[in-house]
């Protein structure tokens, strides 16, 4: 079966006084329909351009210099901006890191909802906040009757943010590109709405791509994960795989720097160094200056993803032969 | 004991959520107050991490911005190193209390100007509060700050939106620590982060506390990076403080209830196939609170005293305050709350 989405060889650019900056750099993958892709990665790596490089939103002068974007095998990534518009409502949803880029501070949540409602379906009035109640119940709002009527400054951080999960879902997405959903949330809506995703990917087919820090959330709600290191995939494969027994020596420090509920440890143990910016990237491998394992190879070619057995990773240490 | 840097008694912040007057007179609306936070009291020691969690909503911003003096509160004092901040009248007054207290925001975009460099975000402290005079000093304090959360020299020039979520919240870091505050506020500091860039920011606020003697208000909803920051843990349910005590006890003994829901529904990074245990119920309207406990509705031991009077804190033999009637009168088992329920 065909992948519902497939991005091959994404390549984003942005051209500045200083020379162009290449933030996102010969990115594939793929996601299939009911599927949970996890993306992690450092800081700045480029896991939110690579979502807002699918759902068009990509700002200039940040541009797609190479590569193609299909969903349900056609092409997306060159359409003009009228008929994008219509996607994004109707099969692809969107939660941003950002909740207040979503929210217009102007209207009320419930005015926000109806009117996006509206939008996509033919639902009336009526209907529209009917199910916009109903989504505010779903993602855990208390008392929605009465918060339907407030405006965006009024709700907490972590409730903001799950009025626009309820807007991202609000007409049933084929795919949802969810950016830091739950990172403003606590433990415990945090498990509410990743009961939701879970359960909209198993009754809708909905598939999800979820960019986050939180590994906790990644454990439990990826099929699959793709670990990002300086606008380039450093590792993808099977979420047990990946969390338990990384291959990529990046992969594998971050997830030993993840503070565990039971560890007395009085420093965390960090990766040493911080990623290059745009304009240094080393040539050969991008983690070579931090990598306790690096070799000369790995200082004049760029490793592509190889083979590690369960996982790919792109490093030098698993050439074969 | 040494004496508290801050003490918080009795504090509260409500806000009025009516509808618009008109309305309220045609419609036959009451007036609406939201208690967002309740009734709270605590003390952090000077050199002292003291950590609030709670459910999304429990009031934890809206308790970081009253200490930082952002919200007057409706009742109840906050005294910073002796200082009531409530008798404080002008701008004049508060500037030198001010200077000493720092907060880092929830929202690493809303809190960075879009229009200043980051040079210039990162130095106005430094200048609003005439701390250094010399332009050249100024500029490489910019630069050590920089360097100190991770970032280069160079990216002064830049501008937020060229700057990913995790490194704008190092800037918001950097900001903080440019009056060289005693006591920082922090506020979901790193929620943005990767866990790598995290574990570099944690230590380096652990550094940071050990060598300028800082003292902490820090707020996470990820209870692993709690255990790792804190010194001393107080856990909020809907504006008020169900449980406080040092950090090794709220982590191992328990006692209130919802502690204990809390605990359980950390994540499993295992994947030993526990299912989490998301808290039962509906998180409460604070609008209309429930009377009593406010957390009678979700609790397995609410009894009609908890439905009628509300708990006040007491001191645990072991150390731990607690807003529980079963706690006081006795009547919780000790070890893991499922077992029991
Ligand atoms: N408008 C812009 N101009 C120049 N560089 C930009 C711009 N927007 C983003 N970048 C750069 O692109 C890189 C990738 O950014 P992106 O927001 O995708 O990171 P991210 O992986 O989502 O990080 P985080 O986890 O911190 O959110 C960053 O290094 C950032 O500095
Ligand atoms: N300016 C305001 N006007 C009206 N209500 C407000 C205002 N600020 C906060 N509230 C309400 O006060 C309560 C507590 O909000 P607060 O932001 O302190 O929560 P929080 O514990 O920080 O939550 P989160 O974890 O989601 O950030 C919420 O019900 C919120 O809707
Ligand atoms: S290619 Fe070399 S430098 Fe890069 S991660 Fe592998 S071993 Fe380290
Ligand atoms: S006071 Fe009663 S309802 Fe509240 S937590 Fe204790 S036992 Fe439960
Ligand atoms: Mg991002
Ligand atoms: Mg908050």
């Amino acid at each position: 079966m065909a992948a519902l989405l497939e991005v091959e060889h994404l390549r984003i650019e942005f051209p500045t006084r200083r020379g162009t900056l290449v933030a996102v750099d010969d990115i594939s993958l793929q996601i299939a329909e009911g599927e949970v892709l996890g993306v992690v990665g450092e800081s700045g790596a480029g896991k939110s351009l690579t979502g807002t490089a699918i759902i068009g939103l990509l700002e200039p002068p940040g541009r797609i210099a190479a590569g193609e974007i299909r969903l349900m095998g056609r092409r997306i990534d060159n359409l003009p901006y009228e008929e994008m518009r219509k996607i994004r409502g109707k099969q692809i949803g969107a939660v941003f890191q950002d909740p207040l880029t979503s929210l217009n501070p102007l209207y009320s949540v419930g005015r926000q909802l109806v009117e996006t409602i509206q939008t996509h379906t033919d639902m009336s009035p009526t209907q529209a906040r009917t199910r916009a109640l109903e989504l505010l119940h779903e993602v855990g709002i208390p008392a929605a009757e009465r918060r339907i009527d407030h405006y965006p400054h009024q709700f907490s951080g972590g409730m903001r943010q799950r009025v626009v999960i309820a807007l991202a879902l609000c007409v049933n997405p084929k795919l949802v590109i969810a950016d830091e959903p739950t990172t403003a949330l606590d433990v415990s809506i945090q498990a509410q709405i990743i009961a939701l995703l879970k359960r909209l990917c198993r009754d809708h087919g909905t598939a999800i791509m979820l960019i986050t820090h939180d590994m906790g959330v990644i454990a439990e709600t990826a099929d699959r994960v793709a670990v990002m290191y300086a606008g380039r995939i450093a590792e993808i494969g099977p979420v047990r795989s990946v969390i338990k027994e990384a291959k990529h020596p990046y992969s594998h420090g971050l997830m030993g720097s993840i503070p565990k509920i039971n560890d007395e440890k009085e420093r965390l143990d960090q990766i040493e160094g911080s990623m290059p910016r745009l304009t240094e990237i080393p040539p050969g491998c991008a983690f070579n200056p931090r990598c306790p394992h690096v070799f000369d190879r790995c200082r004049v070619e760029r490793p592509e993803l190889l083979d590690t057995g369960v996982t790919q990773a792109s490093c030098w240490l698993y050439a074969h032969g | 004991m040494a004496k508290p840097l801050v003490k918080v008694a009795g504090l509260s912040r409500y806000f009025d959520v009516s509808a618009p007057w008109l309305n309220r007179v045609l419609d036959g609306q009451p007036r609406l107050m939201l208690r967002a936070v309740d009734g709270i009291d605590f003390e952090i020691n000077k050199g002292e991490t003291l950590a609030l969690v709670g459910e999304s909503g429990c009031g934890k911003s809206t308790v970081a911005r009253l200490v930082v003096g952002l919200y007057r509160p409706s009742t109840g004092s906050i005294v910073f190193d002796g200082v009531d901040m409530a008798g404080l009248g002008g701008r004049a007054e508060m500037a030198p209390i001010r200077r000493r207290l720092q907060m880092i925001f929830q929202d690493p975009y809303a809190s960075l100007n879009p229009r200043w460099r980051v040079s210039a975000i990162v130095s106005e402290p430094i200048r609003a509060f005439n701390l250094i005079k010399d332009e050249a000093a100024i500029v490489a304090r910019v630069g050590q700050l920089l360097r100190q959360v991770g970032l280069s020299p160079v990216d002064g020039e830049k501008y937020p939106h060229e700057f990913s979520g995790g490194q704008r919240q190092r800037i918001s870091i950097a900001r903080a620590l440019s009056s060289q505050p005693e006591f920082l506020v922090c506020d979901e500091p790193t929620s943005a982060l990767d866990v790598s860039v995290q574990a570099q920011i944690l230590n380096l606020m652990k550094d940071l506390q050990r060598q300028l003697g800082l003292t902490y208000l820090f707020i996470s909803h990820n209870l692993a990076v709690v255990r790792h920051i804190a010194d001393r843990v107080g856990v909020m349910y809907l504006g008020r403080l169900a449980e406080i005590g040092p950090k090794s006890t709220v982590f191992s003994l328990p006692r209130h209830p919802y502690t204990r829901m809390l605990l359980d529904t950390i994540p499993d990074l295992d994947m030993t196939g526990r299912q989490r245990t998301p808290v039962a119920g509906e998180v409460p309207n604070p609008i209309n609170p429930p009377s009593g406990c406010a957390f009678h509705p979700r609790c397995p031991f609410a009894n009609d005293r908890c439905r009628s009077e509300r708990p006040e804190p007491k001191l645990n033999d072991t150390g731990s305050i607690t807003a529980c009637h079963a706690v006081e009168e006795g009547r919780l088992p000790a070890g893991p709350l499922t077992a029991a329920a």
